[in-house]
């Protein structure tokens, strides 16, 4: 088994607010991530996909498509945008948000990914990497 | 992301300090031919990054493995106070064992691993410079 892995880039604005909490307990869980202004960051995301080298091209995948889900999956979506407002999986309402932390945006890129992946019927995804900043990052590998 | 199960948290933290490596049980020419210039009498430092990793369920009610400053605390008390700025072979916890990266390691795994507010610790990785790093998954 071989894990490979793409790194690609994004950015995007966002908060952290849950609508069942006043003001003031956001402000005291999330500080100033509670803004409702939000703030923005360049994140980057690595997506590993594991599985055997096939014996004719001695890829695991070819990278050049995964590049191109990746930018179909993810990018479109994610790039450039604000996550709670055009992102559906971050929408929030009167009582419930998916809030757009590192752990759930790689929980919702790994959801976006997975099917085109496993479509494919090469590899399998394994793990999605996403730095918010260098020093922070989220990674979820599937499950339950 | 209810039901999605179990996520990773990980946070980066610098550290410098300095450390010889050398060995007790070793005469002084084995230590010079395992250990080269690290065995240098009167020590040398590093910028080490240390790497914490926390796994587990996202509380649904924050989006959070774990709250980013609480690790920050813990790793702040128990691991930064102690090791930087300091010179890790006079650390009691290097009395018996050699300040290697590796040791270093496992040692900040075990300052962790129990004092994690919430999530379980997956691994803790230190970097010694940009070309070496060590990874323990356990003390």
């Amino acid at each position: 088994m071989v894990f490979l892995t793409r790194r690609a880039t994004f950015s995007a604005s966002h908060y952290y607010w849950n609508p069942v909490w006043n003001a003031e307990k956001n402000e005291q869980v999330f500080g100033r991530c509670s803004n409702r202004n939000g703030h923005g960051h360049n994140y980057t995301i690595e997506v590993t996909v594991s599985g055997e080298p096939d014996p004719v091209t001695g890829f695991v995948v070819d990278l050049k498509w995964l590049k191109g889900v990746m930018e179909c999956e993810v990018l479109e979506a994610y790039d450039h945008r604000h996550l709670n407002l055009d992102v559906p999986e971050f929408a929030t309402t009167e009582s419930s948000a998916t809030i757009p932390t590192t752990e759930n945006i790689a929980i919702a890129a790994w959801k976006r990914l997975e099917p085109a992946i496993a479509a494919a019927q090469g590899a399998r995804l394994s793990s999605v990497r996403v730095y918010e900043t260098p020093e922070i990052f989220a990674e979820y590998r599937g499950g339950a | 992301m209810n039901g999605a199960g179990k996520a990773y948290f990980g946070r980066r933290y610098l550290l410098s300090a300095s450390h010889r490596l050398h060995s007790e049980e070793l005469s002084p020419e084995a230590n010079v031919d395992a250990y080269g210039k690290c065995n240098n009498p009167r020590g040398h430092g590093h910028n080490y990054v240390v790497e914490v990793v926390v796994g587990g369920a996202v509380n649904p009610e924050t989006g959070m493995v774990i709250d980013l400053a609480a690790l920050d605390r813990v790793v702040g008390s128990r691991v930064l106070e102690r090791f930087d700025h300091a010179n890790l072979n006079l650390d009691p916890l290097f009395e018996k064992s050699v300040p290697t990266t590796e040791n270093l390691c496992r040692t900040v795994f075990g300052l962790l691993r129990d004092a994690l507010p919430d999530g379980d610790l997956e691994y803790v990785r230190v970097e010694e410079t940009e070309s070496n790093f060590f990874q323990c998954y356990e003390a």
